[in-house]
């Protein structure tokens, strides 16, 4: 149970407790990912499953890391070698991987919703990996998580300094009051939503950057200011998350050309260096498109934080899989004392 | 139990920790969260005795207990702490109160997932008895027979408390 809810399908139902909750745990996920024996026993004996009907390297591997070191039997599927291809519907498919007693089901869908669906149709837990344009919660917890390291991390210091990644606990108050701007194709972003939520849950102002054609209708309405120049969008910020620029998308009429986008929406070292914050941090959900969205030198630069990223999203998942396996779901009476603390 | 008894016991228990520990490295560890401030001040007192302070750290069980599924939620995690290596110390685990014996089985779990101690001390303010696990301490504060009903606190001024005691009570309203 993730405070009131059995399933994670987004940032948007959940309350600032419960983000914070999860955040919060992470710090002691993070932990044990530090450890000379990065393994603990904690759920023994629980089945997680992966259930990717969309390609994904990055948060199947991160899931399914974060399942083996919590010692939970991770499988995968994936729908490219199963029977999808046979023309199994989505509910079928869920309902067979069902009846093998998983305790968690992590899913994956090109449609946004799918893991609603499912989630009330199954009895055990549903994580959402990313569906559609709807949400990725895992990526939005996990940019969270990042942020607050770097704000802590830069915090203490007048004038800042980026680049020297010491180890710091992460102080989540420190998200409130600031600004984190969003590059790139908002409407198709599930990582734009769930960041958006997130971030201003937790007390920050978010900025949304792209081409008018990337623009959902009513993101106002969300709580985001909307910027059609990148300028104007990271000067100030304390953040920019640059999103992947979908290579289907390219060429149809949402964007001429990798050029042209690049040119006016991508980052590179001059950009950030005239324009950015001496503490601005730079993240990118990944796979990067090294020269479209982002150039090598801010990606692999001082500023970026992309790999902690990686890491922490390690963390985050564990943190999720945690409480979503942890418990007994039906049981609703506490246990006795005996057997909680000795 | 009152402050100056608290204070008798930790300091019979760090000479005693002494003798015990002879030659080798020593590290305290404090279980969370009972065992944390207790761990301190036994490091303190050990100290003062040796003349130089051993190391201390941190263990929270959570991720090691045996009845995550019987638990309606998750319990909460708090942080674990060991910034040193265990392989061939001395490591004295530290709890207020020691009853069934499963916190310090997880405990003795997850500090092996460390490394190799040389050995292991278990060190409590207060056994209460009722083990359900065939462990015992190396160190005891008070033996006290509480029954299954009643609980032990121990209260310190770290945790917030207006003066160091341990008090008895009924269970449940905790």
């Amino acid at each position: 149970m993730i405070g009131r809810h059995k399933h994670l399908i987004g940032l948007e139902p959940l309350s600032r407790e419960e983000i914070l909750g999860l955040l919060q745990l992470a710090v002691s996920m993070k932990e044990v990912l530090r450890r000379p024996i990065k393994k603990v026993p904690t759920l023994r004996g629980k089945a997680v499953v992966n259930l990717f009907f969309e390609a994904s390297t990055r948060t199947r591997t991160s899931f399914e890391t974060a399942a083996k070191i919590l010692s939970a039997d991770a499988f995968n599927w994936t729908s490219s070698t199963s029977s999808v291809t046979k023309g199994e519907t989505l509910l079928d498919t869920a309902r067979n991987i069902e009846a093998m007693h998983p305790d968690v089901l992590v899913i994956r869908h090109p449609a946004g919703g799918a893991p609603q669906y499912v989630a009330n149709r199954v009895g055990c837990a549903v994580a959402n990996a990313g569906d559609g344009a709807h949400e990725h919660p895992s990526q939005g917890l996990l940019d969270l998580f990042t942020l607050a390291e770097h704000f802590t991390r830069v915090g203490g210091k007048p004038g800042g300094e980026v680049g020297k990644k010491e180890d710091v606990v992460p102080d989540f108050g420190t998200i409130a009051g600031k600004t984190v701007a969003i590059v790139g194709d908002i409407s198709h972003s599930r990582v734009a939503r769930s960041d958006l939520y997130g971030l201003t849950k937790l007390g920050a102002k978010v900025r949304f950057c792209g081409p008018p054609t990337m623009m959902p209708p009513g993101v106002e309405a969300m709580g985001a200011t909307v910027h059609h120049q990148l300028r104007e969008a990271v000067e100030g910020a304390d953040a920019v998350v640059m999103l992947r620029i979908q290579h289907e998308r390219i060429g149809d009429p949402l964007i001429p050309g990798t050029r042209e986008y690049s040119k006016f929406w991508g980052l590179n070292a001059k950009k950030a260096a005239e324009w950015l914050t001496p503490t601005c941090a730079i993240l990118h959900p990944g796979p990067i498109n090294r020269g479209v969205e982002l150039s090598s030198e801010v990606a692999d630069g001082p500023r970026s934080v992309i790999l902690e990223q990686v890491e922490n999203g390690v963390a985050v998942r564990m943190a999720i899989l945690y409480l979503l396996a942890g418990g007994a779901h039906e049981i609703d009476t506490p246990a006795p004392e005996g057997a909680a603390r000795a | 139990m009152n402050a100056e008894g608290i204070e008798r016991a930790l300091k019979r228990m760090a000479r005693e920790i002494q003798e015990l520990a002879r030659g080798g490295e020593l590290a305290i560890v404090g279980i969370r969260r009972g065992g944390v401030h207790l761990a301190e001040r036994l490091r303190r007192e050990l100290a003062s005795v040796t003349g130089q302070k051993p190391l201390v750290g941190t263990l929270d069980i959570a991720l090691y207990r045996d009845d995550l599924s019987e638990r309606a939620s998750a319990p909460v995690v708090g942080p674990t702490d060991i910034r040193f290596p265990v392989t061939g110390k001395t490591v004295v685990l530290v709890d207020d109160v020691i009853y069934t014996g499963r916190t310090v089985r997880a405990a003795l779990d997850e500090l092996v997932d460390f490394g190799r101690p040389r050995r292991v001390l278990l060190a409590v303010l207060v056994d209460r008895g009722g083990r359900e696990l065939p462990i015992a301490p190396d160190l005891v504060g008070a033996k006290l027979e509480v029954p299954e009903r009643e609980q032990v606190e121990v209260q310190l001024v770290e945790g917030g408390a207006a003066e160091d005691q341990v008090i008895i009570k009924p269970r449940g309203n905790a």
